[in-house]
């Protein structure tokens, strides 16, 4: 019985190192992805053009705006005249914001205690948008605190100095998520198109027929096709870790067994799963579609990963909540970044522990031992 | 006693009768040949026998065993060897056999005895993949990987069909070859010249058995007179002219040449001849011929029809 799964094991990996479609989804894709989303999607707040509109220029106005030049996320694009320049430049894609100090700004601020300073923002990217108009408000005012100290030695009786930890993530880098986000999506994708197109092809090209006919359990064909891609994905995985560890510095502050084992057990999910689209599926290109649409982009999208949950509606919640990769994403954010011990992540352990027997045992029981 | 036993088989696909009711027995040792054109039910049945498809109605028993239910002692007991090539065609010959004797719990070594004569004819292309094999090496792989674990019975799916006709003769020596080695085999093809070459046939059309017997018995069990018709007008004119002729009883072409047969028993060659001299017909070569399995099909498939 051994013998029987050790050679169809050995036959297993002859089909994937000897099909360079299955090499390169299998290999390409992680570093591709890893590469695009570490180095050229970028979240980060840096260098971000900006112009200056003063209509004052008076010592405060020039000073703030020293100030907000001075930080690495903001660079000067060009000093403006008029507010047609502003379009003009938002337009033609030269900047991202723009800072507006009103005419006599120095001496409003001096009379009244109180001036008004403009950001303009490029919201076509919201989320930038945002970030970059609180930065620069951030910037303005630290300034008026400083001036503040400079004159009186003694805060003003009733600021709050609010003071913001960026816990886990302190520099807010984003293959920070990206690096545990991408080991999610990519065994998804390895450990489950691959092995259900692994059974379908079978079943295809009329192999699947001699193997019903022999005597071989189902479940040695199943675990005969699922140990290689399980071995594969767990290479995959460390090989992403190591490249998130030493190119892109992202750290694995929890015990590495705990990190393994809990990649194991998701594998074996998405394994799991693979199999379970196979008995649903008869032809390849089917359970790739499957894989791909019905798999694949929910669990890019709704797992956490792109966007928060707490932000989806409700509808998308709860199939957010059916989808394994939510509760690994947890899991594997807990471990690298908050240093999580099990304890910690115990009940999403439980949940995919219980979708895996569940996976598996539909699927046993779903698979054909013959031919209708 | 039978190594298999069929009594009153049925199997449908929905609407579709593939089988429509059909008894047979396989004694031990024969090699049993199932004939008929593609639809007959052949491969139906014979996935039934092995147990890979679930029969509707009727009793069916192989080595004793029930295929619906005891499926694992059959798979451990018989090779198949599908219609549709079924090997890896990514892996080399040699994969291809240890992977199927691992499978089946042995090794190349020792079932050597068994394959050495079909193995000998590949063995120079170990490392070639199986997918750049001709289609008569491609068969023999096949029938090595199905006899590799000295199965008592051999289910064999259209084995000759795609295959050139030098390969195809080499094929069914291998066939008879493995008499010596106490191997029942179930054979289907619908070539009915291939009749000849097995122990019983069973002749198959639309999801019933025509008729079994032995070859001989069946060439020459078509009761009427056979006639060779020839002429140099061709065959499409001489059809038409014979189907007006009132004693016509059958006409069909058979290559070249037309087979007809007549409504009187006796020899009606100098009557035909004069008869298709009125009609214009100048060079005519009437033979009476003995009758092969392939005559006997058509009029058994044309009474079926009726």
């Amino acid at each position: 019985m051994f013998d029987r799964l050790k050679g169809i094991i050995k036959k297993e990996f002859y089909h994937i190192f000897r099909d360079q479609r299955t090499l390169l989804i299998l290999f390409g894709i992680p570093i591709v992805q890893i590469v695009l989303f570490g180095f050229a999607i970028s979240n980060e707040i840096k260098n971000v053009k900006i112009a200056v509109l003063d209509l004052s220029k008076d010592e405060h106005s020039t000073q703030i705006t020293d100030k907000v030049l001075s930080t690495s996320y903001f660079d000067l694009d060009s000093y403006l005249t008029t507010f047609d320049e502003i379009d003009d430049g938002f337009q033609k894609g030269r900047i991202k914001a723009a800072l507006v100090f009103p005419p006599k700004f120095g001496e409003t601020l001096r009379k009244e205690n109180k001036a008004d300073v403009q950001i303009i923002s490029d919201a076509t990217d919201p989320n930038t948008g945002t970030q970059i108009g609180s930065y620069l408000q951030l910037q303005v005012q630290q300034y008026l605190m400083e001036q503040e100290l400079k004159i009186t030695s003694m805060p003003p009786p009733a600021l709050i100095n609010t003071e913001v930890e960026m816990r886990y993530n302190p520099e807010l880098k984003s293959v920070y998520m990206f690096v545990p986000g991408l080991i999610t999506i990519i065994l998804m994708l390895v450990c489950t198109m691959m092995t259900s197109i692994a059974i379908t092809r079978e079943k295809e090209t009329g192999t699947m027929e001699v193997l019903l006919a022999s005597p071989m359990h189902a479940s040695i064909i199943l675990l005969g096709k699922v140990i290689p891609y399980l071995l594969l994905s767990f290479v995959n995985a460390s090989f992403i870790i190591a490249l998130g560890k030493f190119i892109f510095e992202v750290p694995v502050m929890g015990s590495y067994a705990l990190l393994i084992g809990e990649i194991i057990l998701y594998c074996l999910v998405v394994l799991a799963l693979g199999i379970f689209v196979s008995t649903v599926a008869e032809t390849q290109q089917l359970a790739l579609m499957i894989s791909l649409f019905a798999l694949f982009l929910p669990t890019m999208l709704l797992s956490g990963f792109i966007f928060p949950i707490e932000n989806m509606p409700l509808p998308l919640q709860i199939v957010s909540k059916i989808v394994p990769a939510t509760y690994f994403n947890i899991i594997i954010k807990s471990i690298m970044l908050k240093g999580a011990t099990l304890s910690f992540i115990l009940k999403e352990t439980l949940i995919l522990v219980g979708i895996f027997f569940l996976l598996m045992g539909v699927s046993i029981k779903r698979f054909k031992i013959r031919l209708e | 006693m039978a190594v298999i036993e069929v009594k009153n088989l049925r199997k449908s696909y929905g609407e579709v009768k593939a089988l429509k009711g059909i008894s047979f027995d396989v004694k031990q040792n024969e090699i049993f040949g199932l004939i008929g054109p593609d639809g007959a039910g052949k491969s139906t049945l014979i996935r039934i026998l092995n147990s890979l498809i679930l029969s509707d109605e009727g009793h069916v028993s192989v080595m004793g065993k029930d295929p619906n239910k005891q499926y694992q002692y059959i798979r451990n007991h018989i090779g198949y060897m599908p219609g549709r090539f079924s090997l890896y065609e990514d892996l080399s010959v040699k994969e291809n056999l240890e992977f199927f004797a691992t499978i089946f719990g042995t090794t190349i070594k020792k079932s050597y005895n068994l394959i050495k004569d079909i193995y000998q004819q590949i063995e120079p292309f170990n490392d070639r993949k199986a997918g750049a094999l001709s289609g008569g090496m491609k068969q023999k792989l096949a029938l090595c990987s199905a006899l590799i674990h000295y199965p008592k019975v051999l289910f064999l799916d259209e084995p000759t069909t795609g295959v050139d006709p030098v390969s195809r003769k080499e094929f069914w020596q291998i066939i008879k070859g493995l008499h010596q080695h106490n191997i029942t085999i179930i054979v289907s093809t619908p070539y009915m010249d291939e009749a000849d070459l097995c122990d019983r046939v069973a002749l198959m059309n639309d999801g019933e058995i025509l008729r079994i017997d032995t070859p001989q018995n069946v060439a020459s069990s078509l009761g009427k007179t056979l006639y060779a018709l020839e002429t140099n007008e061709g065959n499409y004119k001489l059809i038409k002219a014979l189907r007006e002729y009132p004693y016509m009883d059958s006409v069909f072409p058979f290559g070249e040449k037309l087979h007809y047969t007549d409504q009187r028993e006796n020899d009606i060659s100098s009557e035909l001849n004069s008869y298709l001299k009125d009609k214009g017909f100048s060079k005519i070569s009437i033979e009476r011929i003995a009758s092969n399995t392939e005559d006997v099909f058509i009029r058994l498939m044309n009474n079926q029809k009726q």
